[in-house]
């Protein structure tokens, strides 16, 4: 009996040898371990065996029943995984063919810089003001210290609007943010008449002035203003802000400087250059050879204009500062045309983020 | 304002080179705009490498081996050519036959030898100069020729060609002193600096006034222009008299009178100057008030004296200033007959106007070349007068330019002393004794009180007394120090210092720019942090813009200004009321396609999509931007924010695989509305069916928020499309008022638990008439299924035979889902007959099986 199984083994494992699918494993268990197998048959014997003779059989029987049972599991396993590689193999793609297009927004250029520059100054502490875009002469110029019969009040520079209005106060589109800062001081101020709460500043909006449309210049354009009125601001307080918004917005280490400048509503005032960030102040056709990139304009706010916002310029002194926010976009980028923009050529808009 | 360096030289030292010059000026508010050289060597290369030049530089610079002074003896004709002449000209070591064609030598062809050799300027050759034949300025290397048989290796230069002007009408005649063989460079070279003078600085409208700012910020001292005349005629007095309307409008006039000038061309060094410093010379008498005028900023006008005593029939005249009648018409000396504005201010004698005050003299009574003696006035008017009738005349001048930015009236007499002793230098006159000033009301010098610590508080740097008061005093201010405190007074070259906080302020500029910006520390705010604010529309509208380029629109920002003509393209989606719809018109358009402001959004977006179209397979489109109303009741106009939408052509990006090129429709817009509202969680939006001019009549909807009509939106109509160049796909467009929308949307919403309990899904399929709206279907679902129902989503409509003509099979999958147990099937299949009963009694409807 014993050697009955021995064959019984060797044949069922030479056959296994030959398998390769899984029917024919399927065929080679119902012959080797199937209920009418040999082995089967033998384990049915057993009972009719003399008692000195059935344990031995018995082990050899079982050993040989788990032999393979096991080689039949590492068969089907054998099996299956040669048939899961033959089907991936057949599943190979081109992975280099483009992926599916996906129809993607972008927020204009102009709205990414204005969220970059708000961001900057909100962790300093600005927060944002808006204020109307048609504004009156009182409040585009007048209460900004522009003395009477300021060139920049001529017609040729502002956008007059035809509707009725007092005789000394025109209506105009505003040629500048500036005319946010009476509006809020006035709006703070009024909580508090006797002692104004601080006041800490960025004003965006969109402007107009009587240009011709060039590479260089445009009818409307928008403006970041910034204005910080308080008890201790001093002009050190301005140049630290602004350098601190330059190494943010143009990179770590960026070198800024401030040259004296005039505007009516800031004394004193500067303007504020960059040094080119393109040739590292070497001299580049971005910044004209002159290794400089000026940014924006800013000093000290006027004492006529905080009295005029409700502010008593001998308690509380400020400074403000206004940038482009196409300039500082056109810069960012290496963008030459200020026509861009308000082009909207998808084919430019597309290039943002 | 372009300062030659010889002439700022003269007035106060300059111990750097001059690009550190500029770079201080510049740094100091003067900026300077660029150095141009005429003659004096243009600095090496920057030691930094590269391109760098800081301050633009350009011009040429004079070899001294090969640019010197020479000396022509005589003038012989060409044996081959009449337009030219053969010099002999010596250089200082040898005698040279030098070929030209300057018309200027012709007059002295062929009279041999001359009385008094002409001092000219002689290029060798190699020597660089400019190429007076090309327009504009070429380099040329002067080069051996052979012109119509004659050699020519040199020459007598043109300014044109040593870059001193563009005149190339003829040779340079130098003035007689001019040293032969003296490099060039050494006896005129020269450098310009053309510099931006803002308002705040118009006390340096001027070459002294350029000299001080120099002085007071490289710490030089300065070397104020000598103002002694030699007076050695009869005395003014009682030859002429003034008298002043309006102090307000002329708060000084003073003459001075010259006798027995010659009128000729001035010495060549004082016209090479006021051709650098960008005027024209004209002769003697006129180029003495120009250059007094450049150098001390005080303008001067000459008249010819004579022609005022005729005028006055023989008497002395008096000169009258006033405003002029309107109407009043005077021939300015451009011979322009010009009708004058009440709010200009004449000079005029007994027989009428003369000139326009501080703008431009009048043709009558100008100096020319009969003149003999000539009265010369120095005054100065009220800057807003001058200003406004510069632009109403449209008449800038040089004396315009100081008189419009204030010239302070103690100017007057500085420029009438300088200007009288230049003219009796350079015409041979006698001065009269005396001169005569009107100054009836001296304008008194504001008082401004500061200290230490107030500087302290502004500008954040730690002076002391004795160093602010040296900082001002360097500025030529007054200052008087008691204690800590200084009692500061401009002095009466300035009018830009105010009283006050105000002067106070104007003081600081002053002690801020010569102190230094670059040496203010740079410090962190330390102030007090303001009460801090949210502005909820704000976050709102960016949370709008930000769903909106989820949903893959790309934001657009248009022009505000358009014109009535582009607007009329598309019935206004919002209509304005009666009394609103009249657009705000431009008083000065610059173009008439922008003579409005919009007031409506969607033109200027389909505008931005017409752009596009050829080029983009696929458009979409917002802009969130104002519109202009006139206001009924407020002086400013209403301005109102909106929010545009267009879309246009295949839904999804061409790629190698086939998508869903088909073009997108009414729904792709509705979709994109319904997830802009449902993201910003505003659940009682409806859109309801509508009719709109602007939208094809079956293909429309509004949006409402409660009652208010907020939003319109659909595919454009054929005929209005028609009138933009868009391509055949269909467009769909949206325009709402977001305001309302933004005002709506909730700070907060509510966020449910997720079920623990299995649901129960089941699609059902209900067929309706045609003309019931799925609105109405699903509503019915809804309130058929009570509680348990948790969502319907519709998900096929069908037409077709199997359900007969003017039918419609909506298909819906529902889920039932309880929130505490398991839903049994019985309890299933009660709500679904209940929705099925329901749709059978209200809307007709049958179960599809």
């Amino acid at each position: 009996m014993l050697e009955q199984l021995n064959e019984i083994e060797h044949n069922a494992l030479s056959a296994l040898q030959k398998v390769e699918e899984e029917q024919a494993l399927e065929s080679w268990r119902v012959s080797f371990l199937g209920r009418n197998s040999p082995l089967m048959r033998v384990f049915d014997g057993l009972r009719s065996l003399p008692n000195e003779e059935r344990p031995q059989v018995g082990r050899r029987a079982n050993e040989v029943k788990r032999a393979l049972e096991e080689a039949y599991q590492q068969k089907l396993e054998a099996i299956r995984q040669a048939a899961l590689q033959r089907a991936l193999q057949s599943e190979q793609l081109d992975v280099t063919l483009p992926g599916r297009p996906l129809a993607r927004g972008r927020l204009h250029p102009l709205n990414q810089t204005l969220r970059r520059i708000f961001a900057i100054f909100a962790e300093m502490g600005f927060q944002v003001y808006r204020s109307r875009d048609v504004e009156s002469d009182e409040y585009n110029f007048q209460l900004l210290n522009f003395p009477p019969h300021h060139p920049a009040r001529e017609m040729q520079d502002s956008f007059y609007l035809d509707l009725p209005h007092p005789p000394d106060n025109p209506i105009l589109f505003r040629t500048h943010t500036s005319p946010g800062q009476i509006r809020a001081m006035r709006e703070f101020a009024a909580q508090n008449p006797a002692d104004p709460p601080p006041v800490r500043i960025v004003l965006p909006g969109m402007c107009a002035r009587y240009e011709q449309i060039t590479a260089r210049s445009e009818i409307q354009f928008q403006q970041v203003e910034g204005l910080a009125v308080g008890k201790s601001i001093t002009f050190s307080d301005l140049k630290g802000t602004l350098t601190d918004f330059a190494q943010r917005m143009f990179g770590k280490g960026v070198r800024s400087r401030f040259r004296a400048s005039h505007f009516p509503f800031t004394e004193p005032s500067a303007e504020m250059d960059i040094e080119c960030f393109v040739c590292g102040g070497a001299g580049c056709a971005v910044c004209k050879r002159s290794g400089w990139l000026e940014i924006l304009g800013c000093g000290m706010v006027h004492p006529v204009v905080l009295e005029n916002g409700g502010y008593d310029p001998t308690r509380y002194s400020g400074f403000a500062f206004g940038m482009g926010v196409e300039r500082i976009t056109m810069l960012r980028y290496g963008i030459e045309d200020i026509r861009y923009f308000y082009g909207n050529d998808l084919r430019f808009l597309e290039q943002f983020a | 304002m372009k300062v030659p360096v010889s002439w700022l030289k003269e007035f106060v030292d300059i111990p750097v080179p001059l690009e550190a010059l500029a770079h201080e000026l510049t740094m100091a508010g003067l900026e300077v705009e660029e150095i141009r050289y005429v003659g004096l060597p243009l600095p090496k290369a920057s030691s930094q490498g590269g391109e760098r030049q800081e301050i633009k530089i350009s011009g040429l610079e004079w070899d001294p081996e090969k640019i010197v002074v020479g000396a022509i003896y005589e003038v012989n004709p060409h044996p081959n050519a009449d337009r030219l002449v053969l010099c002999q000209l010596d250089d200082g070591q040898t005698v040279h036959t030098v070929l030209t064609g300057a018309p200027n030598l012709f007059p002295y062809k062929g009279k041999g030898a001359l009385p008094k050799p002409i001092k000219v300027a002689y290029a060798k050759e190699g020597a660089r100069i400019y190429d007076g034949h090309q327009p504009g300025q070429v380099l040329t290397t002067l080069k051996r020729a052979k012109i119509r048989g004659v050699d020519s290796y040199s020459m007598a230069c043109s300014e044109k060609e040593l870059g001193i002007s563009d005149d190339h009408e003829g040779i340079i005649f130098l003035d007689d002193d001019a040293p032969v063989g003296m490099p060039l460079v050494d006896y005129m070279g020269d450098a310009v600096l053309d510099i931006a003078i803002t308002p705040n600085i118009a006390r340096a409208a001027s070459i002294y006034g350029v000299a001080r700012e120099v002085a007071a910020i490289t710490g030089q001292s300065l070397r104020p222009p000598s103002l002694s005349v030699l007076m050695s005629g009869a005395p003014i007095a009682g030859r002429v008299s003034i008298q002043i309307q309006d102090p307000k409008l002329n708060p000084r006039f003073m003459l001075g009178l010259i006798e027995g000038v010659e009128i000729r061309p001035s010495p060549y060094q004082v016209q090479r100057r006021l051709r650098l410093a960008g005027m024209r010379p004209i002769n003697n008498i006129v180029d003495a008030t120009n250059y007094a005028m450049l150098e001390l900023g005080e303008p001067l006008h000459a008249f010819d004296y004579d022609k005022l005593v005729k005028r006055a029939g023989g008497k002395p005249p008096l000169i009258i200033t006033r405003p002029a009648q309107p109407g009043e018409r005077l021939v300015t000396l451009d011979n322009i007959e010009r009708t004058l504005d009440d709010f200009t201010v004449l000079v005029c004698d007994s027989a009428g106007p003369l000139s326009i005050a501080g703008v431009m003299g009048g043709a009558e009574s100008e100096v020319d070349e009969t003149t003999h003696n000539v009265l010369l006035e120095a005054a100065t008017w009220n800057l807003i007068n001058v200003r406004r009738t510069v632009f109403a005349q449209n008449l800038p001048s040089e004396a315009a330019y100081r008189f419009s930015r204030g010239v302070h009236p103690a100017m007057a007499e500085r420029g009438l002393l300088r200007g009288l002793e230049l003219m009796r230098q350079w015409s041979g006159g006698t001065v009269a004794e005396g001169i005569v000033d009107a100054y009836p009301k001296p304008i008194p010098a504001p008082q401004i009180s500061i200290t230490a610590g107030e500087v302290k508080r502004q500008l954040g740097i730690s002076l002391t007394a004795e160093e602010i008061k040296a900082i001002l005093e360097r500025l030529e201010f007054h200052v008087l120090q008691e204690g800590e405190t200084l009692a500061v007074q401009p002095p009466d070259h300035r009018l830009d210092i105010g009283e006050g906080v105000i002067g106070v302020a104007d003081l600081m500029e002053e002690i801020a720019r010569i102190y230094g910006y670059e040496r203010i520390p740079t410090t962190r705010l330390a102030d007090e942090l303001p009460p801090q604010r949210t502005d909820p529309l704000r976050e709102r509208e960016d949370l709008v813009r930000d769903l909106l380029v989820n949903l893959g629109m790309q934001e657009v920002i248009t022009y505000r200004m358009t014109s009535a003509e582009r607007e009329a393209r598309l019935p206004f989606v919002f209509e304005p009321p009666p009394e609103q719809v009249e657009p705000i018109r431009l008083k000065n358009p610059i173009a008439t396609d922008r003579s409005i402001l919009r007031q409506g959004l969607l033109v200027s977006l389909l505008e931005a999509a017409e752009r596009n179209a050829r080029l983009q397979p696929r458009l979409a489109l917002f802009e969130i931007g104002s519109v202009y109303w006139r206001s009924v009741r407020e002086l400013l106009p209403d301005e109102i924010l909106r929010l545009g939408i267009v879309l246009c052509g295949q839904r999804a990006l061409t790629g190698w695989q086939a998508g869903d090129m088909t073009p997108m429709d009414f729904y792709d817009l509705k979709g994109i509305l319904e997830s802009l509202f449902h993201g910003v969680h505003l659940e009682e939006v409806r859109i309801l069916a509508a009719q709109h001019a602007a939208f094809h009549p079956g293909k429309c909807a509004e949006v409402y928020l409660g009652e208010q009509r907020v939003g319109c939106f659909g595919e454009l109509h054929p005929l209005v499309k028609e009138r933009f160049e868009l391509p055949e796909a269909p467009v769909l467009a949206a325009e709402l008022d977001l305001n309302p929308i933004l005002t709506a949307i909730p700070d907060r919403y509510g966020v449910e638990a997720v079920p623990a309990y299995p649901p129960v899904l089941e699609d059902i399929a209900v067929i309706v008439d045609e003309e019931v709206p799925a609105e109405k279907v699903e509503q019915c679902i809804w309130s058929a299924g009570g509680k348990v129902l948790r969502a319907v989503h519709l998900f096929d409509v069908y037409r077709g035979e199997q359900i007969g003509s003017g039918k419609k099979s909506l298909a819906y999958s529902l889920t039932y889902q309880a929130p505490d147990r398991t839903l049994t099937d019985e309890e299933a299949a009660q709500v679904r007959n209940r929705i099925v009963r329901r749709l059978e009694q209200e809307l007709g409807g049958k179960l599809r099986s």
